[in-house]
Parts: C-alpha cells; structure tokens; sequence
C-alpha cells in the first residue's frame, strides 16, 4: 500500500512540471488572436454551417429519392467537423521547439531541471490539447445543430469511432510535427516538412470519406488501431530522438555530402583477421584471405548480433504470418481437385512459360534480390514496419498452401519438398535481410545510445550493405539455382504420377 | 534545497563543500571544430570568476557543460558536487543561468513568467511569490509585476532574465553577460547584488565583455581563447606575471634637472629601472615596492628632495587582456 502511495506521489511529483508547461502553452496559445479566431471559427461557426447544409442537403436528395445519400451524407460530415479543427494543430506543434529556439526562449526552458521526457511530453500535450477539444466542440455543435434541426442522432457506436478516429489523427499530426520541429533549425524548414504528414493525411481522409458513404464502419476501426500504432510510434520516436543539445547547438542544416560519405566509409571498414597471422605482413597476392576472414569471422557475426533484437521480431512476425495464412485456409478452403492436379515435368514447364516470369537461377535471384531491396527502401519510410509486411505476405500465402495441401498431401511432407530445398537458405537470407532493413527504419525512433539520428543510420545502412552483399546475396544465389534445378526434381520425385 | 550527496552516497551541506565548481579537462567537440579544449579549473563557495576571451572563444559553450544543457564530449565537470553528465537535473536544480539572450515570453506578465519557472524549479506558491517580488524589488521592478515582458525596456528584460536566474536561490550563477544593455545605475545595482551574493556562499561564474566590471567584482579572472584557458588568477596576479613589476611615479616638488648632471633621475636610477620622465616627475618599475619606495624616499629626503606625490600608475586589466590574447 505504501509503495502503491509513494508510486502516486513519484508520478505526481514527475507530471506536475507537464502540466505546468502544459498550462503555459496554452495559456500561450490563446493570447494569439491569430490563433484564437480560426479556433472559434472552425469549432463554432464552420459545424454549425455544416449542420444547416446536411439539413438542406437532406431536404435536396429526397426530392430525387435519394434518401441515403443524405443518410451518408451526415456521418461524413460529422468526421470532417472534428477534422478541420485539428487541421491547424499543425501551425502550433509545428513551432514547439523551433519555434521557441527561433525566438530564443528555448535555453532558460533547457536550464530548468525538467527532464528531456517531460519537456517532450509537455510541448506535445500543449500542442495537442486545444486543437482537440476544439474538435470535440465542433462535432458537439454540429451534433447540436443536427438535433434541433432535424432531429438526427447518430448511432453510440458511430460517434464514438468518430471521436476516437478524430483523436488518433490528431495525436498522429501533432507527435509527427513535434518530431520534426524538434529535429530542425528552422520553422520554415519544418513547414516544408511537415508536407510528410499533410499528404499521407490528406490522402486518409479520403479514404475515409469513401468508407463513410460505403457505410463499411468496420474498416474504420482498423484504421483507428492502424492510427493508433503509429501515435505510439511517433511518439516514442519523438522521446527517443529528442536531443537538447542538439536543439540547442546544431544552427544549420547542411547537407555535407563529403562528410556523410566519410562517416559512412568509415563505418563499412573491419579488420581483417587470418587465424591471428598479421596480414599486414602476409603476401600481397593473399591479404585478400585477411580481409576476408575479417569480414566473415568477426565483423558479420557482430553485426548479427547487434541486430538480434530486428531478427527476434522478424521472427516472430513470421510465425504470426504463419498463423494468419493458417486461418486464412481454415476459413477459405480451396476444392480438392484444384489441389488434386497432375504434378509432372510438362506442368512445370507449362508453369514456368507464364510470359511473365521466367524460371531460370538469375530470374529467380533478381526477383528476390529487387524484393529485399525494395523491403529495405520502404523500411526507411514506415519505420521498417512495411518491409516486415513484405515478407509477411508470401509468408502467409506459402502456409496458405501448406494448409490447404493438408487435405490431399501430407503437409509436412509438402513443406518438406517444395519450400525446403531451397528454402532453407532462402529463409534464414530473407530474416536476416529484412532484420536489417528494419533497423534502417527503427533507427529513426531509437537511434544507437551516443548517437545521432544521421550517425546511427550511416551505421545501419553499412551494416546492411555489408551483410547484404557479403551473406544474403550468396545465399540467395545458391537458395536460386536449388529451386530451380533441384526443388523441381524433388517435387517431382515425391509427388509425381 | 542546499543539501548534495555529491553521487557518492554521502549528505553534505554545501558550506562542506570545497569546490562549488570543478572542470577537469573539460572538453567539447562539435562537427568538425573543438569548442572548449580541456578545461580545468576550479571556483570555490563564495568566489566570483569571470571568464573573459574573445567571441567565440568558448565561454558561452562552458557555461552551457556547466549548467548541463551541454554534455561534454570528453572530461568531467561537477557542480555543487554533482556531476553534469550523470546527474544533470540535479545539476539543473542547483544551478541559476542567466543566457546570452533574456529569451523571454513576451506574452506573459512579469509575475507569471516568474511564477511559471519557480513552479519549474519546485518552489512552493507562497516562497516562490515572496522571492519573485523580492527581486523584483531589489533591481527596482516593483512596478512592472503586472505589466507585459514586451512592454519592459531592453535593460528590463535583462533584469527579468537575472530574477529568473536567482528565483530558486541557487548555489551556482553563471551569468552570461548580467549588465549588458543596462544603463548606469541598473548595472550598479546588479553589480552590487551579484558582490552581494558572493558574502552568502554563492560560486559565481561570470563571462563578460565588460574588463572593468571584470576587474571590479571577480576574485579571479580565467582568459579563454580558442577553447582553452589561457591565463588564470586574480587580476593582480595576471598583471603582475605578465606586465612586469608595478610602475610607480613620483612627483616632485622641484625639476628633475639635467640625468647627465647628477640630477635626480640619475639619482633613482642608481636603485631601480627608470621607465620614463618629465619635468617634474619620474616613473620607475619596482619589482618589490615595500622594499624600494621606502629606501628611495629615504635617499630623496637625505638629498633634500621634496615629494609632492609616489604612487602606482594603475595598468587596467584591458591591458593584460589585449597582451594575454595577442600573445595567443
């Protein structure tokens, strides 16, 4: 009990220094008439206007029997009421940190004994906190409105998504525009930004105007959960590279190529080992060995276990792909027959002329090398979490097979010959390929202790290079030419007619 | 609110405390440059040191290690007896910083902004009023409780900026120029609160531009030029190790007379190193003035030379900066 109470008074003492900034901010915030107008506007005027047009919309499809347009009508724009207020949480967290170091009121807030988390969390609730209960206002009036006029209240479960989709946007807006302010020089440079957010929301939005009059309320939810990670994302991110030194010393951003390029060599050197020879002194014509020994006996094996922590999640999020290919058969079974077909060396050939795809070793190797590239280039924008739903994919499509094959074949069996062969290289290249371009992505919520955010994506970027040529290419290499010339014979031998 | 364990588990009350301030080779690299070079030094309770050097010399980068905004890349630094790397709140909580710019809300009233940063430092409502107004009062702001930060003068918001350093009654100040923009009579009262402060245990570490100001209120100055303490010592030491020994002059109530004809610049050349003359007056350096200026007013009376006037030509703490620098 006691250690429960002094628990209570350690939090209260942590997030009393919050509120306080917190409460300044926003105190802040509406001595601004510049911000106080367009917040009175969009909460108190824009719904009540929205309301009076849903009701004159209503009015209009029904005249032409098109009464569920209207019906369609009012839950979108009870969505865009609760949209626009949040719209302009942008300008205010925005300018949180840069702003404040712009107008160089930013070092006596650093000299204060908050911590670098309260600072953060402070700044992001004070950025969050008016545009939201604007918005909470806004679809509050809007709902007034409609009640008066005509009426209409939405469904519990209708509103409450609403409010709960509003809020999951406006934490994703204003934790991403607090990261990026708090990583640049410049307001300016952060509105230019901040396009990063706008887009992709601009883009969600419509979607979720097209859901709304699909009347699908389902798929919402799966973007609220979607949404939903991501805050928790963004705002781990923001706490993990939120830097006061950084804040405070870097003056401007510039793109120092030669620099980067230096880091990044530096980064991709080892040191070369031959079963503790000194390769300095060995022949020119066998340091190659050294370097080699190096790369494979030391410096692979380290970055390996460095990224142990991006291989357990690959992993784990293979066998979830694994159990969701496993329900996906469960609940779609494909007819026998389909499964019953002739397995000979005519239907290989037949398959393998698709005119799309050709079956050689190199095909094979480039299609899964292109795969893996491309896994890491999105695992650089969505925080490696795209290039881990890239392996997932086929993941869940090969046990989709595996499963389905259960009701004519032995599916471990099955397993056995088709995917083993080759995919027991395959496999391991294609984890450890993707661990590593998770870490491309991860780096930007928690870089390496000690390290910049910049710095410690020099690092995962040469470790993967490194890894990728050194390891997973060879690997594939061989996973290639075992499906083509040996998986085939293998299938063939086991399942032939 | 003054107690420190110094990390090392062990209560002392900062009268225990030796040191208020300890730099061992302090230094701080960024992108490609160093901005403070190994720093040591050493500022004890009740001591003023004020950091002079150039611009961009490195004074603003060791005040910011100090008050644990900055982490040093290499070297320690412990202040109030705890270390800005390992406990820089703590460090924070102890330490009053007044920045390079007041960087003040200009939004707020002056009593809320110092209500906002004394509810930051952990003060309670009723102390952090009494104190806010206090100070307020004492650099002759009484008036400007109610009013707007952007209605104070440029020497207002300098003030502002000092109260919020000294709110929490800290242990430490490190006052980045405290009297710039201020006029006369502002820079006084500022002066004698900060000499003030040094009777109450306070360390105070003060860069400025200001030589006079330096050479007024520092007990010692630390010169600093491209990261790296150049000269240390108290203004009398610094003027005696690197402009000489003391120069004295010395009125007379006759001419000199002829130096070649036994006159009386011949005479005081024969006990010390005459620098210059004039028609009635003579400036001699004297490494050890106790031991000279008696025997030499001895002789001169023995002579019967009259003495209007023997004292020492003051050479200003400018001229050992502008040496110690240019030598650099």
């Amino acid at each position: 009990m006691a250690a429960i109470a002094e628990r209570r008074r350690a939090v209260g003492e942590a997030l009393g220094p919050v509120f306080t900034l917190v409460g300044r901010e926003i105190r802040d915030t509406l001595r601004d008439w510049r911000m106080v107008v367009p917040i009175i506007i969009l909460t108190l005027f824009f719904p009540a206007l929205m309301s009076w047009i849903a009701n004159y919309a209503l009015r209009g499809v029904a005249r032409y029997g098109a009464e569920i347009v209207g019906e369609r009508m009012l839950p979108f724009l009870l969505m865009v009421v609760g949209f626009f207020p949040i719209s302009f949480s942008l300008v205010i967290a925005l300018e949180t940190f840069v702003g404040e170091k712009e107008r160089r009121s930013l070092e006596p807030l650093l000299a204060t004994p908050l911590s670098d988390t309260q600072l953060y969390l402070g700044k992001t609730l004070a950025a969050m906190t008016p545009p939201l209960l604007a918005a909470y206002l806004g679809i509050t009036v809007y709902l007034a409105g409609l009640y008066f006029i005509e009426g209409w209240t939405p469904p519990l479960i209708l509103l409450v998504l609403t409010i709960v989709l509003t809020t999951v946007k406006g934490v994703v807006m204003v934790s991403g525009a607090v990261v990026l302010s708090s990583q640049t020089t410049s307001v300016r440079a952060a509105n230019l930004l901040a396009s990063f957010i706008i887009i992709p929301m601009a883009l969600l939005v419509q979607g979720e105007a097209l859901i709304m009059f699909w009347a699908n309320y389902d798929v919402l939810w799966w973007i609220v959960l979607f949404l939903a990670v991501v805050d928790i994302v963004l705002i781990r991110m923001g706490i993990h590279t939120f830097n006061r030194e950084e804040l405070l010393g870097r003056e401007i951003d510039e793109l120092n190529l030669p620099s980067l390029w230096r880091s990044f060599r530096s980064r991709l050197r080892w040191e070369p080992w031959f079963f503790g020879a000194d390769v300095k002194k060995m022949p020119a014509g066998l340091r190659w060995l050294g370097v080699l020994g190096g790369l494979y006996r030391h410096d692979i094996p380290a970055i390996l276990r460095r990224s142990r922590l991006a291989i357990l999640t690959v992993v784990i999020a293979l066998v979830f792909s694994v159990y969701v290919g496993y329900t996906f058969a469960d609940r779609y079974r494909l007819p026998p027959d389909v499964l019953r077909q002739e397995v000979s060396s005519e239907a290989f050939a037949r398959s393998q002329n698709l005119g799309m795809f050709s079956f050689t070793t190199w095909d094979v190797l480039i299609h899964n090398l292109r795969v893996l590239a491309a896994a890491a280039l999105l695992a650089v924008f969505s925080l490696g979490t795209l290039a881990i739903a890239l392996l997932m994919l086929p993941m869940a499509v090969i046990f989709f097979l595996v499963v389905q094959a259960a009701s004519v074949y032995n599916p471990v069996v099955f397993f056995a010959a088709a995917v083993l062969p080759h995919g027991v290289l395959e496999l391991p290249a294609a984890v450890i390929a993707t661990a590593l371009s998770v870490r491309l992505g991860a780096v930007f919520m928690s870089p390496p202790k000690g390290m910049a955010v910049g710095e410690g994506w020099l690092w995962a970027l040469a470790d993967f290079v490194k890894v990728f040529f050194a390891l997973v290419v060879p690997m594939l290499a061989l996973a290639a030419a075992l499906e083509v010339h040996v998986t085939p014979l293998v299938v063939l031998s086991v399942f032939g007619g | 609110m003054l107690y420190c364990d110094g990390g090392k588990g062990q209560s002392k009350t900062l009268d225990e405390v030796v040191m208020m301030i300890e730099l061992t080779g302090l230094t701080k690299r960024f992108d490609g440059f160093i901005a403070v070079d190994g720093v040591t030094l050493s500022v004890r309770p009740g001591e003023i040191l004020a950091l002079l050097g150039p611009n961009g010399a490195g004074k603003t980068t060791t005040v910011r290690m100090l008050a644990a905004i900055l982490r040093p890349t290499t070297g320690e630094a412990r202040v109030a007896g705890y270390s800005v790397t390992e406990q820089p709140q703590e460090v924070r909580r102890r330490v009053g910083v007044l920045t390079e710019h007041p960087g003040l809300y200009l939004r707020m009233r002056g009593g809320q902004y110092l209500d906002f940063f004394g509810r930051l430092m952990g003060l309670e409502a009723e102390e952090r009023e009494r104190r806010a107004k206090d100070l307020m009062a004492r650099f002759g702001m009484a008036d400007a409780w109610e009013q707007r930060i952007g209605t104070y003068s440029k020497g207002m918001r300098q003030k502002m900026a000092l109260v919020r350093a000294m709110l929490h009654d800290p242990p430490v100040l490190l006052l980045d120029e405290p009297t710039s923009a201020m006029d006369p009579h502002s820079a006084k009262l500022v002066r004698d609160s900060v000499i003030g402060l040094r009777h109450h245990r306070r360390a105070i570490v003060l860069c400025t531009h200001n030589l006079p100001e330096a050479e007024a209120i520092a007990d010692r100055i630390a010169i600093i030029r491209r990261g790296k303490i150049i000269a240390l010592g108290t203004p009398a030491e610094l003027k005696a190790r690197l402009l000489g020994a003391p120069l004295m002059e010395l009125r007379l109530a006759q001419p000199v007379g002829d130096p070649r004809r036994n006159g009386i610049v011949k005479l005081v050349s024969e006990l010390v190193e005459v620098e210059a003359h004039g028609e009635d007056w003579v400036r001699y350096f004297a490494p050890d003035p106790r031991e000279t200026n008696p025997q030499l007013l001895h002789l001169l009376a023995a002579r019967g030379v009259g003495v209007v006037t023997l004292s020492e030509v003051r050479c200003s703490l400018e001229d050992v900066y502008l040496r110690v620098v240019e030598e650099a």
